[in-house]
C-alpha cells in the first residue's frame, strides 16, 4: 500500500463507503434469513462484529508466520475457532436468542465479509488497523442488519425491537414498541421476499444518499470556485 | 410471380400503445359488467379505486423521475393494470389494501425497473401476489355471488363495506360470503370427499363451472375472442395455454374423475379464461417469438394445473404467469427464429 489510511478513513470505510452488506454485498445469507426483526439483526450484528474483530486481531498477528499456500484454511480455522466460542457464549448468556437465531450463528463461519478482511485486510495490516477495521466493518455491518430488522418489523408486524429483553436484558422492555393493536402489517415483510425487497429499498437509498452528498460537493466547489473568481480579476 | 396490386392511399395500421390498451380495456367490458352482475357494486367500486390510485403512483413517480407526466397516463397502461388488479381482487377488499396493492405494482414493479416495457413482471399480478401472501384472509375473503346469498347489496352498502368495513344493518359476514368454487372443491377433497358428493351437497356448482363465475369466464372469453378478431393478440399463448391447463386436467380426470374434476370445471371457475386472454398476454412481461410464446404458454397452463391440485393455493394464474415472466428472457433467448441465408450450415 503506498499510502497508509489513517483509523477515520478505516471507520467510514466499514460504516459507509465499503459497507460489506450495502456496497460489497458480502454476508447476505445471514443478512436476509435472520433480519425478520430489529432485535434479531442486533443478536446477529453483534455475533458478525465480535468475530470479525478476533478474527482480524489474530490474523493480523500470525500474518507473517503462515505461508501464502495455507493461508485461506488457516483463516478458515481462525474464523470457525471463534464462532464456536461466540456460539457458546450466546448459548451460555442468551438463550432465548439463540434459540431464534439457532443455525445462523454456526452459518457466521460462511459468512464472505469475514474471510474478505481476512484476506483483503487483516493479512496485510498491522494489529491495530485490523482491529479498528474489524470494528469499523462489523459496526456498518450491525447497523444495516438491524435497519433491515427494523423495516421488516415495522411493516410486518408494525412493532420495533419486540423481545428486546432477550439480547440487552430487562432494562430493555421500554424499548419495545408498537403501532397500535390494529395495525395489520404485511406479512410478506417478514417472509423471505420482504427481506430482498426491503434491502434493495436500502440500497437504493444508500446511493442516493451518495447522489445528493455528491451534487452537494460540486456545488460547494462551484461556489469557492466563483467566489475565488472576482479576487482574480 | 404475381402479387396483389393495391391502390394508393397506402395507410399504415395505427399500432400505438394507448390504442392497444384502449382495445383491451373495452374486451375487459363483459367480464366486468358480468362480475358486476353477479358480485355487485363492489366490483365497481373497486376498480374506480384501484384506477385512481394507480393513475396517482404513476403520476408521482414520473415527477420523481422527472419525465413528463401526461404522455405516460395517457398510454392508459396503468388503467389497464388498475382495472386487471381490481377484478382479481375481493369485491369488498378494504380500500387501503387497494392503495398498497396499487402503489407496489406501480412503483416498485413498473416505474422502479424503468417504466412500461421494461418491467420483467406483470404488475398486476405480482401486486395481487404481494396482497395475497401479505393479507391472505381479507384476500381470500369473496363474496358469494348475489344469486346464491339473495342478499342486494346497494351501491351505497358496497362503499361502506369497502371504505369501513361496515356491513348493512341485519347482514353478517357468513351470509355474504362464499368460498370460491376452486378453494371449495380443495378444502372438500382434502376431506377425502369424490367429486360427486361435492357437487351433490354444495350450491356452488353451476352447469360446467362454479355457479356464477362461469358466466364470468364466459364473458371474458368474449373479450377475449374480440382481441383475437382486433389481432390484439395472437392465438399462440391464450391457446396454448388453455390447451396445458386442459390437457393435464382430462389427463388426471381420466385417471380418476372421483379425485379430479372435470375439465371444464378449471376452465370456467377461476381466473383460467382471464389469464389466458388478458394476462398471460401482456407484450412486456411475455414471450415474443411465436414458438417461445407457446411454450410460455403451455408453461403457465401446466403450472396452474399442479399448484391447483397439489399446491397450497386454491387458484395459480398470478403465480404460474409471475413464475413463467421470470423464464420469460430464457424461452425469447432459445427459440429465436432464424434469420433468412444464416444458420442451416449442418443440413447442408
Amino acid at each position: 500500500m503506498a499510502k497508509e489510511q489513517g483509523y477515520l478513513s478505516l471507520v467510514t470505510e466499514g460504516l459507509w463507503h465499503n459497507n460489506q452488506a450495502l456496497v460489497a454485498l458480502l454476508g447476505l445469507c445471514p443478512l436476509l434469513a435472520t433480519t425478520t426483526s430489529a432485535t434479531n439483526g442486533l443478536g446477529m450484528g453483534l455475533a458478525t462484529t465480535a468475530v470479525l474483530v478476533l478474527s482480524n486481531v489474530t490474523i493480523s498477528l500470525i500474518r507473517n508466520l503462515v505461508r501464502p499456500e495455507v493461508r485461506l484454511p488457516v483463516f478458515v480455522l481462525v474464523i470457525a475457532s471463534f464462532v464456536t466460542a461466540v456460539e457458546l457464549t450466546i448459548q451460555a448468556h442468551f438463550y432465548e436468542l439463540y434459540l431464534v437465531l439457532g443455525l445462523f450463528i454456526p452459518l457466521i463461519v460462511t459468512n464472505c465479509a469475514i474471510i474478505g478482511r481476512a484476506e483483503a485486510f487483516a493479512s496485510k495490516n498491522r494489529v491495530d488497523r485490523a482491529l479498528v477495521d474489524g470494528l469499523a466493518m462489523g459496526a456498518g455491518f450491525t447497523l444495516v442488519l438491524m435497519a433491515l430488522g427494523a423495516l421488516r418489523e415495522l411493516a410486518g408486524q408494525g412493532t420495533l425491537f419486540y423481545q428486546a429483553h432477550l439480547l440487552l436484558g430487562e432494562a430493555a422492555r421500554g424499548l419495545t414498541m408498537t403501532l397500535g393493536d390494529d395495525f395489520q402489517g404485511a406479512l410478506i415483510a417478514i417472509l423471505p421476499p420482504g427481506a430482498f425487497i426491503g434491502l434493495g429499498l436500502l440500497i437504493a437509498l444508500k446511493n442516493l444518499v451518495d447522489k445528493w452528498l455528491s451534487q452537494a460537493a460540486k456545488r460547494r466547489a462551484s461556489a469557492a470556485a466563483s467566489n475565488a473568481e472576482p479576487s482574480l480579476s | 410471380m404475381t402479387s396483389t396490386l393495391i391502390s394508393s392511399p397506402h395507410v399504415p395500421r395505427v399500432n400505438r400503445v394507448d390504442r392497444v390498451m384502449l382495445q383491451v380495456l373495452l374486451a375487459l367490458m363483459p367480464g366486468v359488467l358480468a362480475m358486476i352482475w353477479f358480485f355487485g357494486w363492489g366490483v365497481l367500486v373497486n376498480v374506480i379505486l384501484a384506477v385512481g390510485f394507480a393513475v396517482l403512483a404513476e403520476a408521482l413517480v414520473l415527477l420523481l423521475r422527472r419525465r413528463p407526466v401526461l404522455p405516460a397516463l395517457g398510454d392508459l397502461s396503468a388503467v389497464v393494470t388498475a382495472v386487471l388488479f381490481a377484478i382479481s381482487i375481493p369485491p369488498t377488499l378494504p380500500w387501503w389494501m387497494t392503495l398498497l396493492g396499487m402503489l407496489f405494482a406501480i412503483v416498485l414493479v413498473k416505474q422502479l425497473y424503468g417504466g412500461l416495457g421494461y418491467n420483467p413482471f406483470n404488475p398486476a399480478m405480482a401486486a395481487y401476489v404481494f396482497l395475497l401472501v401479505s393479507y391472505p384472509v381479507a384476500m381470500t375473503n369473496w363474496l358469494a355471488p348475489e344469486l346464491l346469498s339473495g342478499i342486494d347489496l346497494s351501491f351505497s352498502d358496497s362503499l361502506a363495506m369497502i371504505l369501513h368495513q361496515v356491513l348493512p344493518a341485519g347482514v353478517d359476514w357468513d351470509a355474504v360470503t362464499a368460498a370460491t368454487p376452486l378453494d371449495e372443491m380443495r378444502t372438500q377433497l382434502d376431506e377425502q370427499l369424490t367429486i360427486a358428493e361435492i357437487r351433490d351437497q354444495s350450491a356452488l356448482w353451476g352447469v360446467f363451472g362454479g355457479r356464477g363465475w362461469e358466466w364470468i369466464s364466459a364473458a371474458f372469453l368474449l373479450g377475449g375472442l374480440y382481441l383475437l378478431w382486433r389481432r390484439t393478440i395472437t392465438w399462440h399463448i391464450p391457446v396454448s395455454m388453455l390447451a396445458g391447463l386442459l390437457s393435464l386436467a382430462t389427463l388426471f380426470w381420466l385417471i380418476d374423475p372421483q379425485t379430479h374434476p372435470f375439465p371444464a370445471f378449471h376452465l370456467f371457475s377461476g381466473a383460467a379464461i382471464l389469464g389466458a386472454f388478458f394476462i398471460a398476454t401482456d407484450p412486456v412481461t411475455a414471450t415474443t417469438t411465436r414458438r417461445g410464446q407457446l411454450i410460455y404458454g403451455a408453461c403457465i397452463g401446466a403450472t396452474v394445473f399442479v399448484i391447483r391440485t397439489w399446491g397450497g393455493y386454491p387458484d395459480a394464474v398470478a403465480f404460474a404467469v409471475l413464475l413463467m415472466n421470470i423464464a420469460a428472457p430464457t424461452i425469447d433467448y432459445y427459440t429465436q427464429p432464424r434469420v433468412f441465408g444464416h444458420g442451416r450450415e449442418r443440413a447442408r
